[in-house]
This record gives C-alpha cells, structure tokens and sequence, in this order.
C-alpha cells in the first residue's frame, strides 16, 4: 500500500443547517484517476472546494503524501500542487493560448517585459507533451477554440506548473463525441504522468472509460468506494440512488449524536 | 455499503485499466505553426486571417485613403504642404487624450471626464506660469499639472473600484466636477475669461517645428529602430525554433515604414516642417505601445478587459490594474490639454468643452479598440485621430456648416463601430468549429 496522494479523513461540512458532508473519507493515489460520482447536491463540489481551499472543511483532516496539511485558500492548495480545472475553465477569450497558459505567471526579461518567446516555446513544449496537438497555433486567440480544446488548454495550464493533484470538475459537460474522446485521452495519458486525476462526471459512460476507481457520494457521504474493472454501472447506479447511509439526516446517528 | 480503500490493490494505473489498446486512439496529430517563411506562406496566412475577421488596421487605412481622395477631389487646397502640417499640428491633442481612453476601453470601461481633466491640467499650468503670478519654471508647471491630472484619474479609480460604482457614472460626475473647476478658475484670475501663456517653451510645444535636417533624422532613426526590433526579434524566435517572420517580409515592411515617413518629412519640409508636437506625440505612441504588448501590466489590461474573473483566478489583482489604467488616462488627458492650451497659446472658459470628449472616445473607437474591452491596440488612438483631423479639417475647408460636420462626423463614427462589429461576427463565426 502506496501513502496516497491526497487522503481526506472524516471530512465534514455544514452550511448553516444544510449538512453537506458527513465525515468523509476521500483517497487519490499517484497515477490514478478516482472518478467523484452522485446525485445533484451528493456534496461532491463541495468535496472539491474543499480540497481546493475555496471554503475549509469543519471537521477531519486531509493529508497529501502522508503529510498532514491544511488548506485555508486556493493559495495554500496551488503550493501544495493541487489545482482545479472549474467547468466555466477561467480562460481569457481575448488573449492567445500562450498568455492564457501563463496568465498571472508571465516569464519577464529585467522583471517587466515579457519574454514571449520562452513562453510561446513552454507552452508548445507542455501541450506537445500531453499529445495535445489539435491546435493550429499557440498564438490563436481562445476565442477560436472548439470545447475541447479549450478544455485541454485549462488542463495544460495547470499542468505546467508542476500541479501533482487536478481536478476536473465536469470537464465533458458540454462536449460533443469526438472531443470528449479528446479530453477522455488526455485525462488518461494525466495519470500515466504518475499526476492523480480527480474528475467529477455525471456521465458514467466517460466515468468507466477513464477513471480507475469510483467514489459515489450521496447526501454528503461516501456509500460505495469501487473499483472499475470489480464493478458496474449498475452498481454504480444503485450506490448513487440508494446507498447505504452511516448515518440518516434529521436522525440522530448510530453513535447517538445530532450532528 | 462503503469500501475501505485500505483493500485497494497497491498497483499503478495501467494495470487496472487493463491494456492502452482499450481507448482508440487520439485525434490524428497535426503539426504545430506550419512555418510560414516565404513571402507567399506570410501573405496567404494574412489574408486568411482578414478573411476570418481579424481585421487589424485595414479598415481605417482604406478609410483614410477614401477620406484623403473625396476632400482632395473636393477642394484641392486639401493636399497643399500647409494643410498637412497643420493636420499634424490639429490631431495631436486629440491622439494624445486618446491613448488614455483606449487604455480605459480596454479594461472594459469608460472616462468621461478625460476632456475637462485635461482643461484643468491646461488651466494648472497656465495659472503656475502667470508672470504677476506664482511664476513657475516651465518644467515645473508642466509637471506639477501632470501630478494634478494623475491623481484626478487615481481618486476617481478608487471611487470606481473600492465603492464599486460604475465608471460611467463616476466619470460623469467628473466631467460636470472638472468643468466647473475650469470655469471656477479661469473666471477668478481673469475677467475675460481667457489667460495667455507667456512662456516661450510651453507655447513651443505645439507651435515649433523640426528644421528640415532634425525632421530627417528623427525620421532615419525611427526607421533604423523599426527595422532593429523587428530582425531581433525574429532572430530570438527562430534561436528556439519557433516561426518568425520572413527577412523578405521585414525588409519589405521597413521599406514601406521608409517611403510612408520619407514622404511625410518630405511634405512637411516643403512647408514649415515636422511638428515638434507630432514628435512629442509619436514618442508617447511607442512608450504606450510598449507598455500594452510588451510588459506583464499590458498583459493584465487586456486580460482584466476579457475576462476579470479568469484574471482575479490567475492572482492578478484587477483593482491595482484598475487605478493604475485610469492613471494613465488622467496623464495623457492632462498632456492633451497642456498641448491643446499651447497651441492656442492660452486656456479659456471653454477649455476641454465643445466636441473634445466626442472626439477622443470616437478617434479611439474609429481606430479600433472595442467598447466592450479586450480588444485593440495604442496606434488605434493615432489612425482614428487622424481619421477625425482630416474630415474635421476637410469640412472646413469646405465651408461646411457646424451641424453637417457633427452629422457626418457621426456617421463615420457609426460605420467604424459597424465594421468592428460585423468582424466580430465573423470572428464568433470562426469561433464555433
């Protein structure tokens, strides 16, 4: 057994009276992508968000390579090499591919001017790497991109800044056939990096192309940590749908403790 | 039931997923920039790029060369040296106040207030200048007027940004605020209403000319410095292997830069010269341009004015970018009016009034540079004042009545905007493959 990657123990969330997560416990090995499945409100954004310092969990910990961290920003996260690739993917329409990888991280000569062509050279250097090659130019400007190579431009981004953890959050949504298959690849040859992969689907078809193993949460709790070559989608369905649940909300719990 | 992950297997992925050959393979690879170093491969991609919308320029040249036949046909006293120089000497205040406003477009807002801001730059120096006055050193005055007007644009930045009231409304109040500083003024130290500079410097701003041996070596060195850029440029690009220009295409460009200013020192020397303010204004040009391509703040503009979120994401702090770009407004509004009072050799109560606001949004806008943020560029402020002198220019030699200039000025300024916005379709069209 190899320390995970990332490890979330008894991780909890509350908003306001709305128990969102209930002590949860979340892994991601090295080189693995672990899908995160469930019902709409199953609490697996709020997992992410989590992880990713947007808002911190109330309880339990989380541990990146056996490491006991916390994570109180998406700053604290991004030092940590987790990064999150948002479905509304943050990119800047306007600029070329080049500066959208290096937003905010521009490489300058005498700390001011920007040294494109170093840029331009990393940026083909990282997409070639990831085989992303569907792109005319690094210089086209986003705007001109289809979803998916939009997607595997976001994807790129983090990847470049030596980003160990991501996580896709719904990163097929709005894709068509041939370029989910696209990002599907690239997701895969991730992993084979050795990154851990996290990606959030309701698409169990792309979930059991891609993902190594499977979380299913529903109404904030883990009920089914499976792996994909020992399961099926029908158990899959059957876990986001009806689950058993350690603990019943608006009941009192095994332990005997309102939450 | 919950499945500890203790009982995971402690495998790597490959042997989990089974064989690679289970996921068919990835789209066909195509190669990266295929390198256009001819002539013709630069060429038909530039026109692939027109055709998909990405205008550049192009518009406004063939603009400027339709304007420059209709007034010349007109009334031929249009192409005389004298009117050249003096269409020079016209665009300069309007260009200068317009770089400001492009970079305020670019982030996606507005300044209003730009036209009055630089009247009360004009009206500083002028009051600072005063003989029977405090009686300034030119520099100074200068100066100080320039503090006055950037820290105009910082306080109504930090209303924008900190209060989060739209710039729109901010600089609209600004407009009204400023004109009644410049008549407040100009109305105490004067009963006229009008104060004359005396020094001989500031009124040299905008009324000295270049003899014709400095016109052409200004004009030599700008050439040199193009031609310099662009081969360093291309040889640092193809030092990592990337696509650069081809020599054939730079050495072209130079030539047609060498013709284009050639012609133009030529012209102007057959009259009084090139403008000391053209060089003034051409150096603020470079300055701007430099900072809005090639620096990491010129980066930030442009992501800030595409899209603000995805730039707070990626650690910029969009408020800083905010203030510092109306800043730059405020000081190329304040050296508009310094320019704009030297070359009527003194500031009145109508200073920064009339069509001076209209004119410095629309030259922008003509140029170029979008409302809607994000996309345009520096030299859009110089073609589109430009564009603005001359018909402004050409309506007068005519004898046009004040009512048809403003109609036709408006109707230029529509079909500009109407360009810009069928290219935009064109682009979005591209944009859905």
């Amino acid at each position: 057994m190899t320390t995970p990657l990332l490890a979330c123990e008894g991780v909890s969330k509350a908003f306001g009276a709305v128990q969102a997560l209930y002590r949860v416990d979340f892994e991601v090995q090295a080189g693995e992508v672990m899908a995160l499945v469930g019902d709409n409100g199953a609490g697996k954004s709020t997992l992410v968000k989590g992880i990713a310092g947007i808002y911190p969990f109330d309880e339990g910990h989380v541990s990146v390579e056996g490491r006991r961290v916390a994570i109180h920003s998406p700053r604290d996260a991004a030092r940590l090499g987790i990064e999150v690739v948002y479905q509304d993917l943050a990119l800047a329409d306007n600029l070329d591919v080049t500066a959208n990888m290096f937003l905010g991280r521009e490489r300058t000569r005498r700390g001011f001017v920007l040294d494109e062509s170093s840029m331009e050279h990393a940026a083909r250097e990282t997409l070639q790497g990831l085989s992303v090659t569907t792109l005319g130019s690094v210089r086209q400007t986003v705007a001109g991109l289809s979803g998916g190579q939009r997607q595997a431009v976001a994807v790129a981004k983090s990847v470049m800044w030596n980003s160990r953890l991501l996580i896709l959050d719904e990163p097929t949504a709005a894709l068509g056939v041939a370029q989910t298959r696209q990002v599907l690849d690239l997701v895969r040859r991730l992993a084979d990096r050795d990154l851990g992969v996290v990606i959030i689907s309701h698409n169990l078809h792309d979930v059991f192309e891609v993902a190594d193993r499977i979380t299913v949460l529903r109404l904030g709790q883990r009920v089914a940590m499976l792996h994909r070559s020992e399961t099926s989608q029908q158990e899959v369905v059957q876990a986001i749908t009806a689950g058993t649940l350690d603990h019943v909300p608006g009941m009192a719990d095994a332990a005997g403790v309102e939450p | 039931m919950t499945v500890d992950p203790r009982t995971a297997p402690d495998v790597d992925a490959s042997d989990v997923i089974g064989p690679e050959d289970e996921l068919p393979p990835a789209a066909p690879a195509v190669s990266f920039d295929s390198t256009p170093d001819t002539l013709g491969g630069y060429l038909r991609r530039w026109w692939q790029g027109v055709r998909a919308g990405e205008l550049g320029s192009l518009p406004i040249i063939v603009g400027l060369i339709i304007i420059a036949i209709v007034f010349g046909t007109l009334d031929s006293t249009f192409y005389v040296e004298r009117n050249f120089t003096n269409l020079l000497l016209q665009m300069a205040a309007t260009a200068t106040i317009a770089i400001g406003v492009v970079f305020v477009l670019l982030i996606g807002e507005i300044d209003l207030s730009v036209a009055f801001v630089g009247a009360v730059g004009g009206v500083t120096m002028t009051l600072l200048l005063r003989p029977d006055g405090a009686h300034w050193p030119w520099w100074a005055a200068l100066g100080f007027a320039l503090i006055v007007t950037t820290t105009i644009g910082l306080v109504q930045a930090l209303v924008i940004t900190k209060a989060g009231v739209p710039s729109f409304v901010v600089t609209l109040a600004g407009l009204l605020i400023w004109n009644g500083v410049v008549l407040i003024l100009t109305t105490q130290y004067s009963t006229s209403g009008t104060i004359r500079i005396q020094d001989e410097t500031i009124v040299g701003i905008a009324n000295d000319f270049l003899s014709d041996f400095w016109g052409w070596v200004v004009a030599g060195a700008g050439v040199a410095g193009y031609a310099l850029v662009q081969l360093q440029t291309a040889r640092s690009r193809r030092a990592r292997g990337l696509d650069a220009k081809p020599l054939v295409v730079i050495v072209l460009q130079v030539i047609g830069l060498a013709l284009v200013v050639g012609a133009a020192v030529w012209y102007a020397n057959r009259d009084r010269g090139i403008p000391s303010v053209t060089i003034l204004v051409l150096a603020m040009f470079l300055l701007w341009s430099f900072v809005a391509s090639r620096t990491r703040f010129g980066r930030h503009v442009y992501a800030v004015g595409g899209n603000a979120e995805a730039a707070r994401r990626a650690g910029i702090n969009v408020d800083r970018v905010r203030i510092l770009v109306f800043m730059i407004a405020g000081f190329m509004a304040g050296l508009g009016g310094v320019i704009l009072a030297s070359r009527l050799r003194s500031v009145a109560t109508n200073t920064g009034g009339g069509d001076l606001l209209l004119n410095v949004i629309a030259a922008a806008v003509i140029g170029g540079t979008s409302l809607f943020g994000g996309r345009g560029r520096v030299v859009s402020a110089l073609l589109g004042a430009l564009v603005i002198a001359s018909i402004s220019n050409g309506m007068g030699l005519l004898n046009l009545a004040t009512g048809t200039k403003f109609v036709i000025t408006g109707l230029v300024l529509l079909a500009a905007v109407l360009v810009d916005s069928l290219s935009t379709r064109r682009r979005a069209a591209r944009g859905v493959v």
